[in-house]
């Protein structure tokens, strides 16, 4: 965690500008305040992060719908909702991300800030005793968690991993990810596999938990009109963990890309659908922590990141030949994907048009006005995100990902001073490394009574 | 210039309606980098009978061409509005509703020369058969993206099943059929009638002076002509009561069955303060019947009849009110019998107070968050205005709300005849 360390109670500041970010180590996490009067509610975000892996990626997942299914005080979905309802409405949710060759469990809580109720309730104080619970204190019977929530969470989690089947674009992108990465973890859906479900024991959850609260890494965020030392006081009091935790450092993923293309996979599949998709790999070999991280990000904003970008542009304006035609990167795995909606017919001219797209940014092919708005609009993009306190806590969140201390102002003038040689450079190391194509067969949706 | 506070919500609106009819309204947000603005015509995909404005003869309009006009709305003799927009540091968008089409932009930089461009380029049409023309290949990619989408066909063609005539039962796209028949002249009739500033409102909201930002739309609208403003006269077909079609079934390349039931609401002709105040009350019903603290929600959550994808909703516009409940399902018609019977079990009991007043907490709680949000904000004010609502007064007429005001909706709207299903099944092969 950069020069801040994982000593107790220290306290640093960082990013005093744009956003007021003070970060203090309590119990082995990483508690990090963001001081703001422009919300009408108080964001707790719990993130906790381990290296995803096949051994135990399904039941992290089954993890996170289980802790948000009810707590010792409120040992039912019922109850818990209940007490969140008597908060004013208080959101809460469980959510899984990957965040390069991490699976993050995300554990959001709002509620609103009392000054704004009628009748003034302390609601901050329960709200934070609830979350500690969420985490701290899951619905137990006997010594493992409560079967009756594992059993509902594990339906609810099958429906979750089949329904990604369901949305194509999903589905797609799903497949070309086990293509693409066949022999590295990050091929693993972050929801786990549905075939493992069942076979998951409330014992074994239940021992994986423990591991979970003891060595993972876990930063909490609050964001809102509040104050650095009270929400200090305030996680002393009700994050107890035991004594015996201790953040596992050797479970910090520095996985470098080194894997070289020497050939492009193409995969074919076909389904009854109306419109084929199209959605391509890239490696890029850049990641995150590189001085080369903000030309990466013009990179990718030229190619395919915005409505002027060069996709758009080729794919949908000039060729008419999709709807959508954008690209999107992953900041710590190092990927940059294609993803495009086309007549099944029309698959080899839409690649064709799009590895031209590439080509021309290779050649330094990038005209002043292209990278000049790129540079203004990623520029707005990352201070219209922090706008929203998810958004600002998932900018910050980055950080710890990468081990990187970088201010959200640092990271601007990282943009600024990206030239179009940086870009061209960056572009020669972009290499297409899978094509997936799921074709259209036409008929979807037919109709009866 | 008129100005409104909102002391508990700690918010200042500035408003003013201009000579030539149009309505701008400021909102000062202050902290926030982002300034984001929503220039709005009442028209919609429901608008397409209507009379031309200057002609005697009411004329229809093929499907989706008030979505089609704001794809093409973008496009100049110059070139395409988006990058004019990227060039000044904002992103621009656009989305057109049954009754609404809004054009935006959000930017952290020069707010009033994007403010300029946003309302010339919504002021300044420019059509031609060519681009017409090279726009249909791409909304029928953006048509048959929506075919292949499950959540949208079952919730459309649960809309598609209420209603006999209104044309809110039409996809808001259109077919590529019926997008084929487009020509530009039909374009320039449809904007003509529907985009004068009488019919329109301007929402802007951000870390900005309010009053310099009205004076400099005023200014805006002082150097240009419009014609004298007129009433748009639109026309709809009778519609019954019933419901045209109780039950559908659409096959898809799925793995999980959904399944949405809605209810039609029998009178959707309120406004104002009426219609806000029968809105949250069946929104306020409707969480207290299946929210995730209720009784039932539990029971059909342990009965594996929902998951997480479960939602519930009412809304009503002029003309067109439904609710709807639904999601993904192992058995949709297990759904449909068990949400039907609880309905009807809800009918026989009285209504618990506490579970009120928890519902209520709850939707006040839930509206206060979404004011962080100036998307919400400007969208849905804009959305109010013109059903004559401020978006301003959800927390008092939610405070307003009584017990047999949610009784009296619980035995109006939520009617055996009134209701219809549709689910999307696993296709055989």
């Amino acid at each position: 965690m950069g020069k801040l360390g994982c000593r107790h109670n220290e306290r640093g500041t960082y990013s005093m500008g744009i956003v007021n970010h003070k970060k203090t180590n309590l119990h082995g996490m990483t508690v990090h305040t963001i001081e703001t009067k422009k919300y009408k509610t108080t964001s707790f975000i719990l993130q906790v992060k381990e290296p995803i892996n096949e051994k135990n990626v399904t039941k992290r997942a089954l993890l996170a719908y289980v802790l948000q299914s009810g707590t010792k005080d409120f040992p039912s979905s019922k109850e818990l909702r209940s007490a969140l309802d008597d908060l004013y409405g208080a959101t809460l949710n469980a959510d899984l991300s990957k965040k390069g060759e991490n699976q993050v469990i995300s554990i959001r809580m709002e509620v609103a800030n009392e000054k704004f109720l009628s009748n003034s309730e302390p609601v901050l104080d329960k709200a934070f005793h609830l979350l500690s619970q969420v985490l701290l204190a899951p619905p137990l019977e006997g010594d493992v968690f409560k079967e009756g929530i594992v059993k509902k969470e594990k339906r609810s989690l099958k429906q979750q991993i089949e329904s990604i089947y369901d949305d194509k674009m999903r589905y797609a992108n799903k497949r070309l990810l086990e293509e693409m990465y066949d022999t590295e973890p990050y091929r693993l859906n972050v929801y786990g596999n549905g075939d493992e479900v069942d076979s998951i024991s409330s014992k074994e959850l239940f021992d994986y938990y423990q591991e979970v609260i003891r060595n993972d890494k876990i930063d909490l965020y609050v964001i809102g009109d509040i104050s650095t030392d009270e929400m200090v006081e305030k996680v002393s009091k009700h994050f107890r963990f035991s004594k015996d935790r201790k953040e596992d450092e050797t479970k910090a993923v520095n996985a470098r890309d080194e894997k070289r293309i020497s050939e492009v996979k193409e995969i074919f599949e076909e389904q009854d659908v109306q419109q084929g998709k199209l959605h391509m790999g890239y490696r890029t070999y850049t990641t995150y922590a590189d001085d080369d991280y903000f030309a990466l990000q013009v990179f990718n904003g030229i190619f395919g990141g915005f409505s002027h970008s060069k996709l758009f542009m080729n794919v949908r304006e000039k060729e008419s030949l999709a709807y959508y035609a954008a690209s999107r990167f992953e900041s710590h795995k190092g990927a940059v994907f294609v993803m495009s909606g086309i007549e099944t017919a029309n698959y080899e001219k839409a690649v064709k048009i799009i590895k031209e797209q590439h080509e021309e940014m290779k050649k330094g092919n990038i005209t002043d006005s292209e990278f000049e708005q790129t540079k203004a609009m990623i520029n707005n993009q990352v201070l219209e995100t922090i706008d929203h306190p998810i958004g600002l806590s998932e900018v910050l969140y980055h950080n710890v990902v990468a081990g990187t201390d970088r201010s959200i102002e640092e990271w601007m003038e990282g943009i600024k001073r990206v030239t179009k040689d940086d870009v061209v450079a960056v572009a020669k190391k972009v290499t297409l490394d899978t094509i997936f194509f799921l074709k259209g067969a036409g008929t979807n949706g037919n109709e009866n009574v | 210039m008129g100005m409104k506070t909102f002391d508990q919500l700690d918010e200042t609106l500035h408003y003013e309606e201009l000579p030539n009819g149009l309505k701008v309204y400021v909102l000062e947000k202050k902290g926030f980098n982002k300034t984001y603005a929503t220039f709005t015509t009442h028209y919609g995909s429901v608008d397409n009978h209507f009379k031309p404005l200057g002609k005697d003869e009411n004329v229809k309009v093929p499907d989706g061409i008030a979505h089609f006009l704001e794809h093409k709305l973008f496009e100049k003799e110059h070139g395409d509005v988006f990058q004019d927009f990227s060039k000044q540091g904002a992103s621009a968008n656009a989305f057109t509703t049954f009754n609404r089409t809004a054009y935006l932009f959000s930017t952290t930089g020069d707010v009033k020369k994007n403010l300029t461009t946003l309302i010339d380029f919504v002021q300044e049409p420019y059509f031609t058969e060519k681009t017409v023309e090279k726009e249909k290949g791409i909304i029928g990619q953006e048509i048959r993206m929506y075919d292949d989408n499950p959540d949208w066909r079952v919730y459309f063609g649960l809309i598609e099943n209420m209603y006999h005539h209104h044309p809110v039962k039409i996809d808001i796209a259109g077919t590529e059929k019926s997008i084929a028949k487009i020509t530009k002249d039909d374009l320039y009739e449809c904007y003509e009638t529907f985009y004068h500033p009488s019919n329109m409102i301007l929402f802007i909201v951000g870390p900005i002076d309010a009053k310099e930002i009205l004076n400099f739309v005023k200014d805006n609208q002082s150097q240009k002509s419009f014609k004298e403003k007129e009433h748009i006269e639109r026309f709809f077909d009778e519609e019954p009561q019933t419901v045209a079609k109780s039950k559908k079934v659409i096959e898809m390349t799925v793995q999980t069955p959904k399944c949405y039931m809605g209810y039609k609401e029998a009178t959707p002709n309120r406004q104002g303060k009426e219609l806000m105040k029968h809105e949250l009350s069946v929104n306020l019903l409707l969480e207290m019947m299946f929210g995730k603290s209720s009784p039932n929600y539990e029971t059909l959550y342990e009965e594996g009849l929902i998951d997480q994808t479960f939602s519930f909703d009412y809304t009503e516009e002029n003309g067109f009110g439904f609710s709807m409940l639904g999601g993904d399902t192992r058995s949709p018609d297990g759904f449909v019998e068990r949400i039907s019977g609880m309905v009807e079990a809800f009918k026989q009991q009285s209504i618990d107070e506490g579970s009120f007043n928890r519902a209520r907490k709850k939707k006040i709680g839930a509206f206060l968050r979404s004011l962080n949000s100036p998307e919400f904000i400007a969208n849905q004010f804009t959305r109010y205005a013109f059903n004559e609502m401020d978006l301003f007064d959800v927390i008092p007429v939610f405070e307003s709300l009584t017990v047999p005001d949610v009784e009296e909706v619980l035995q109006n709207h939520f009617k055996k005849e009134a209701m219809t299903v549709c689910q999307v099944q696993k296709k055989k092969s």
